[in-house]
């Protein structure tokens, strides 16, 4: 129970000043750092060692501060992200992060830094690998560490930093705008801020898959512990105790009412200071469970007799994806070859840094909320639902967001914020443990996928079929989702007459599965390309060879009917990664001559990805206004996770209305002040709020215009609150301030919204689901080791059609970041419900895991995007894992139809293949 | 709750005499545990009892008799300290054990005391043939390695004991080397690994070899059979003697990170890595 006595007075010395505190010696340095002292800089992802978020120099070396008790601190100099060192190494790094594009999300960056200030510290010129060493304890899930080893050996090597585009507009390498404060280490995400007098909420959550249970009488817990406010039940959610993606599947509950459906789910909410929620044990509640049998797995979904999961879904399948073209049958007839496969793949966590955290404070009728998301409307809709009150009535004010990736669309913290600050109408803050984290909130979907395609004796695709079961877990999220996704993307961007493909989304007692970089389309272009690899060993042709026979390009028709009539630029990604494969190729060919132990391999694969919602209206609307003060303010609905938006479309908007983004301010995502921007889901920030931010720089470049009675020349620029429009010879000058003002206050505003042209599919799954596609070729070379059965993998070459590059550095890192993931998929990543739930055993890839990564970008504009561009956050993803079994393959010759492929896997595919040959 | 953190041994195992407390040096087994714990609503803690503070514990010393592995000297301190190349095994695990954050404030003795199965320093104090020290207000007491480790996290530390060091005898000069497997480049907890050290006579061949395999049964195990086999083979053709029937009685299991299986058969690989390297490693050396 609650001891104050265990607290003591002790002496810190943080960043050359001295500090006294008072806490219990026992608590983590970190949270003392962060509690005490307000050093939020230091971050925390797992309290556990495993992530290195929360790196801090100690006696002048790295230390996670989450393992050091504050005791063991005391008296020893302890330098943090907010520090300065003699040298001025740590500014250095600073700003070779900012100006390298090192941090994304920006949430690893402080830890990151000092871990390379520990290493410059020990050798002023470290090289690569003494720097791979030194980062080897700090996680960075967004940029594959390719520019953030780059920033460290750019200080190393003492160099100047790479030349900025001081203009900045489209096109240009611009530092992130946002990003000086996560350098910093004083941008705030979602555990870094909280009004004073806020609550903690802790939940409860249930130890079992599926289970009922019963309540007892919780007051004399709130009796016996001081400082416990409240222990909140279904009953206190005062609306729909529901939520949900889909307007017409609701189904999760925000606080259990009776019985759980997987391990994690929320049952209880304690409120009160934090001692007294951590006081309380989970075995102290009153609470009696009856486990019942659990759904593991779509196989057990899909039995006939299952437990049913919901009323609703007798047959536990939550929804049917579905497209036909051509004649799957005839096309397989008439083929010269023929290949089939199933194929597995685990449950992946999207392992962003930042666990779920915000706080919620009540204000009369209103409600606001500051917590890290990707869909701050929709947050806000499941929140009025929850509430029971207007959407109006609710604000999101989103914070910095520490990673996403789909994980962050869904609501986690939100609904249970709202309900308690709602109900005890006091401020209330929570912060996800880890392992919370990653019971709690949604994973990629594990899909079962049997598939089979043939070709003619030249190779040209003739017939695809699959039938796809992807387990959505105990509630629907976005299960729907990527069972209407995938079968429009299963096969593979290529020409396929004849095709015919299935799925099915299947409930089960496990972790939601919702949305994670893709939407199912990664897991069916592993069975795919897997595929096409086998129908070019039949036929005796390149891998390579194949794919560009086939690939989609200008004029090309897709399963689905559309006919891509503009920025298809596979067969050039294609052309852009001939020349390595066939090095790679040949190198491998060569190594393996005189090799016995070690094989080398070279892997190709493809991808295809539509930007935005499948066949539905998805708009964005963006706001530019100009203030009496010659401010000017772009009003941005889209919310950054790291992939740059804010950034990207600044400058999307600085060159439609021809002022430089440093003119700007912004304001993001905070749902009083901004229009609705969709979320930052389905690579559809850059091309669709992207058209949004062009036609409002446009619609206020008109506006301005016409005051000046300039032409469309004409060139502007700010100066204080007057606007010079410079036309030709002529020029105006216009004082703001004497301009009338609307009821916001602004003299001047342009405002567009753009929702992307598609159609519904009727029944076939024939129609325009996507405006635009992005494309990619993706090349792998790998080393593997065939006693132990462990890859490495060496390099990857990587072209991407991105229509255009907004900013290339960003678009560079969201490719690494992608590669980054998709070796993890490839290799190592699976979350098993129950025995994966921390960093620890379940491994995202280290800096050290990092193939050598070359980028092409292949620009073949998009008409239909602003300036031309697309979305790449998904697309570089996909290809990854593919191009990796292929080289595995090509090495071995073991095909691999299940990911990850552990060592253990790989060794027991070497020993069936040894056995048969 | 009791958070102490004497600066005198006598005053701390006065402390460990008369209350049940928990042991904490670098704390990095520790705060992941409770960690855990947190998440599934228990933050209990129990009484502590700080070892950091505690002076000449973060000392490596030598004798004739042998070496004196204070119970505070962390991963990093032993991978930089001047030690015979005896210790290149526990050397490279020092390098390899989570990232260097954790070298920085773990302690090998730290790593003997958790017992776990994957603990990258119980195989090497094997091959060692370490001693563990352990002081009470009785007095102190040494106990082999193999001894001290009782079963799967479990240690024959009395309640009153606290180890204060690892003690290393000396022994004719040796050579040693360590492998580990794990599914990632850094930061990684072993699927399994191999520390194997062996004495030479002047013609290169093994005089004596001690060879202990790690996470392939629920404490490390050395391999007798193997031990005697090597006697008197070229360090060169060492790895070629090592059989199946030298590893049965290992009893890996199957888990998140490797199937029982995989684990019996690359043990052998792993084994053999371990004196390829040894050998290359005297032959970079002669060179
Ligand atoms: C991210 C991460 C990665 C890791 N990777 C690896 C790895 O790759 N390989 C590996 O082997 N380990 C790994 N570990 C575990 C690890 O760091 C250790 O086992 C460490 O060496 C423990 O030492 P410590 O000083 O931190 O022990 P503590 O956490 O302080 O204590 C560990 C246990 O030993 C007891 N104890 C400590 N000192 C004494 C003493 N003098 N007398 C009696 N009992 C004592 C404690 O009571 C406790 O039960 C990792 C840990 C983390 C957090
Ligand atoms: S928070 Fe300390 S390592 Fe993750
Ligand atoms: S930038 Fe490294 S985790 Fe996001």
């Amino acid at each position: 129970m609650l001891d104050r006595s265990k607290t003591r007075p002790l002496r810190l010395i943080v960043n050359n000043q001295p500090h006294a505190v008072t806490a219990d010696p026992f608590t983590p340095l970190s949270e003392v750092l962060r509690d005490h002292l307000g050093l939020t800089g230091t971050k925390i992802g797992c309290e556990a060692g495993d992530c290195g978020a929360c790196t801090v120099l100690v006696d002048g070396v790295q230390a996670c501060s989450c393992l050091i008790p504050v005791a063991q601190a005391e008296d020893v100099p302890v330098l943090t992200i907010e520090g300065e060192d003699g040298d001025g190494l740590i500014r250095r790094l600073k700003e070779a992060f900012l100006a390298h594009g090192a941090a994304q999300c920006g949430i690893c960056t402080p830890g990151m830094i000092m871990a390379a200030a520990d290493c410059l510290m020990k050798d002023p010129q470290a090289g690569r690998a003494a720097i791979e060493d030194a980062l080897g304890g700090v996680l960075c899930r967004c940029t594959g560490y390719v520019k953030i080893v780059e920033a460290i050996l750019d200080v190393a090597r003492g160099g100047g930093l790479p030349v900025q585009d001081p203009e900045g507009a489209f096109g240009a390498r611009i530092a992130r705008v946002d990003g000086r404060p996560k350098v910093e280490g004083i941008d705030l995400f979602g555990a870094d801020s909280a009004p004073g007098d806020a609550l903690y909420l802790r939940i409860l959550r249930s130890p079992h898959a599926s289970a009922r249970f019963t309540l007892g009488d919780c007051r004399p817990v709130l009796d016996r512990v001081p400082g416990l406010v409240a222990i909140l039940t279904a009953k206190d959610v005062p609306g729909e105790n529901s939520f949900g993606i889909f307007p017409t599947i609701k189904d999760q509950p925000v606080l259990a009412d009776g019985f759980v459906r997987f391990r994690g789910e929320a049952v209880l909410a304690l409120a009160g200071t934090r001692e007294a929620v951590e006081a309380v044990r989970d075995a102290d509640l009153p609470i009696e469970w009856h486990p019942e049998e659990a759904v593991i797995g779509v196989g057990m979904g899909l039995a006939p007799g299952a437990p049913v999961l919901h009323a609703k879904v007798p047959d536990n399948v939550l929804t049917r994806g579905y497209l036909e073209c051509g004649d799957v049958e005839a096309g397989h007839a008439a083929a010269a070859v023929t290949a089939e496969g199933a194929f597995e793949t685990a449950f992946v966590e999207h392992a962003y840094i930042e666990p779920e955290a915000g706080f919620a404070v009540r204000l009369g009728d209103r409600i606001e909320i500051s917590a890290c998301t990707q869909a701050p409307v929709m947050d806000q809709e499941e929140v009025a639902r929850v509430l029971g009150i207007p959407k109006a009535a609710v604000r999101i004010r989103p914070t910095a967001c520490g990673g996403g990736f789909g994980g962050k669309l869904d609501v986690s913290v939100q609904p249970l914020l709202a309900v308690a600050a709602w109900q005890l109408g006091r401020p209330v803050r929570i912060i996800y443990t880890r392992p919370e984290s990653m019971a709690s909130t949604t994973k990629r979907h594990p899909a079962s996928i049997r598939a089979r395609a043939s070709a003619d004796a030249e190779g040209h695709l003739l017939a695809y079929e699959m039938t796809g079961d992807f387990n959505t877990g105990a509630y629907a999220s976005w299960g729907p989702t990527v069972a209407n996704r995938v079968p429009i993307h299963a096969t593979g961007p290529y020409k396929v007459p004849h095709v015919r493909n299935r799925t099915r989304a299947v409930y089960t007692n496990e972790t939601p599965a919702g949305a994670f970089r893709g939407f199912g389309v990664p897991q069916a272009a592993i069975a795919n390309e897997t595929l096409l690899d086998d129908l070019a060993l039949q036929l005796g042709l390149s891998r390579w060879a194949i794919r560009r026979r086939n690939a989609l390009g200008h004029g090309d028709r897709t399963p689905s009917g559309q006919v891509l009539h503009a920025s298809a630029g596979l067969p050039e990604c294609l052309d852009a990664v001939e020349d390595a494969f066939r090095t790679f190729e040949a190198e491998a060919e060569a190594f393996n001559a005189g090799a016995t132990r070690f094989r080398r391999g070279a892997g190709v694969a493809c991808m295809w990805y539509g930007c935005g919602n499948t066949s539905m209206s998805n708009p964005s609307t963006m706001r530019i206004a100009l203030l009496p003060d010659g401010r000017l303010v772009f009003f941005n609905g889209a919310v950054d996770i790291g992939q740059g938006s804010t950034t990207v479309l600044l400058q999307i908007a600085a060159e439609a209305l021809g002022l430089p983004p440093a003119a700007f301010e912004s304001v993001i995502g905070d749902t009083d002040l901004t229009e609705d921007a969709g979320k930052t889901s389905a690579s559809r920030q850059t091309f669709v709020s992207g058209n949004a931010a062009r036609l409002a720089g446009l619609d206020l470049r008109r506006a301005i215009l016409a005051l000046g009675n300039a032409g469309p020349e004409a060139r502007l620029a700010l100066e204080g609150a007057t606007l010079l429009i410079r036309d030709g010879e002529a020029s105006r000058r216009v004082d703001l301030a004497a301009l009338p003002r609307d009821d916001e206050g602004f003299v001047l505003v342009g405002r567009g919204t753009y929702d992307p042209p598609t159609t519904g599919l009727d029944a076939r799954g024939q129609g325009v689901p996507y405006a635009t596609y992005g494309f990619a070729a993706q090349v792998a070379e790998v080393e593997v080791d065939m006693l132990l059965g462990t890859v490495k993998v060496r390099r990857i070459v990587a072209a991407h059609d991105v229509g255009r590059a907004v900013n290339p550095t960003l678009t560079e890192g969201q490719i690494h970041g992608g590669i980054a993931q998709g070796l993890g998929l490839a290799l190592m990543e699976e979350f098993i419900p129950g025995r994966t739930e921390n960093l620890h055993d379940y491994l995202i890839p280290t800096v050290g895991d990092m193939p050598e990564i070359t980028i092409h970008l292949i620009e073949d504009p998009e008409p239909e995007g602003p300036f031309g561009a697309k979305g790449v956050g998904e697309p570089a993803l996909v290809a990854t894992a593919p191009a990796i079994l292929s080289a595995i393959r090509h090495a071995t010759g073991a095909r691999i139809c299940r990911v990850p492929v552990l060592p253990h896997r790989l060794f027991e595919a070497l020993q069936a293949k040894g056995a048969r040959s | 709750m009791r958070y102490d953190r004497p600066t005198d041994l006598a005053e701390a195992l006065a402390i460990r005499a008369e209350r049940r407390v928990i042991l904490m040096a670098g704390g990095t087994d520790i705060y992941p545990a409770f960690a855990q714990r947190k998440a599934w609503g228990d933050a209990s803690r129990a009484d502590i009892l700080d070892l950091s503070a505690l002076p000449g514990l973060d000392a490596i010393t030598e004798d004739e008799a042998g070496w004196r592995i204070g119970s505070m000297v962390t991963w990093a301190a032993l991978a930089d300290a001047p030690l015979p190349l005896l210790f290149d095994g526990l050397k490279e695990a020092s390098r390899h054990v989570g990232g260097q954050q954790v070298q920085n404030r773990g302690t090998l003795a730290g790593n003997l005391c958790t017992a776990s199965p994957a603990g990258d320093g119980i195989p090497n104090l094997m091959a060692l043939d370490a001693g563990v020290e352990l002081s009470s207000q009785a007095g102190r007491r040494l106990l082999p390695v193999a001894d001290f480790l009782t079963g799967y996290r479990q240690i024959a530390l009395r309640p009153d004991e606290i180890v204060t060091a690892l003690v290393v005898p000396k022994g004719p000069p040796a050579r040693a080397a360590f492998v580990k497997l794990g599914a990632r480049h850094s930061l990684v907890i072993s699927i399994a690994m191999v520390a194997a050290i062996v004495e030479l006579d002047a013609q290169d061949r093994i005089a004596a070899a001690r060879i202990a395999i790690g996470a392939c049964s629920p404490v490390a195990l050395r391999l007798p059979g193997l031990e005697a086999a090597l006697a008197g083979e070229r360090l060169a053709t060492a790895p070629r003697r090592v059989e199946a029937a030298h590893l049965a009685h290992l009893v890996p299991i199957s888990d998140v990170r490797a199937s029982a299986e995989y684990r019996r058969e690359v043990a052998l690989h792993l084994v053999r890595d371990a004196l390829a390297r040894i050998h290359q490693e005297t032959a970079r050396r002669a060179a």
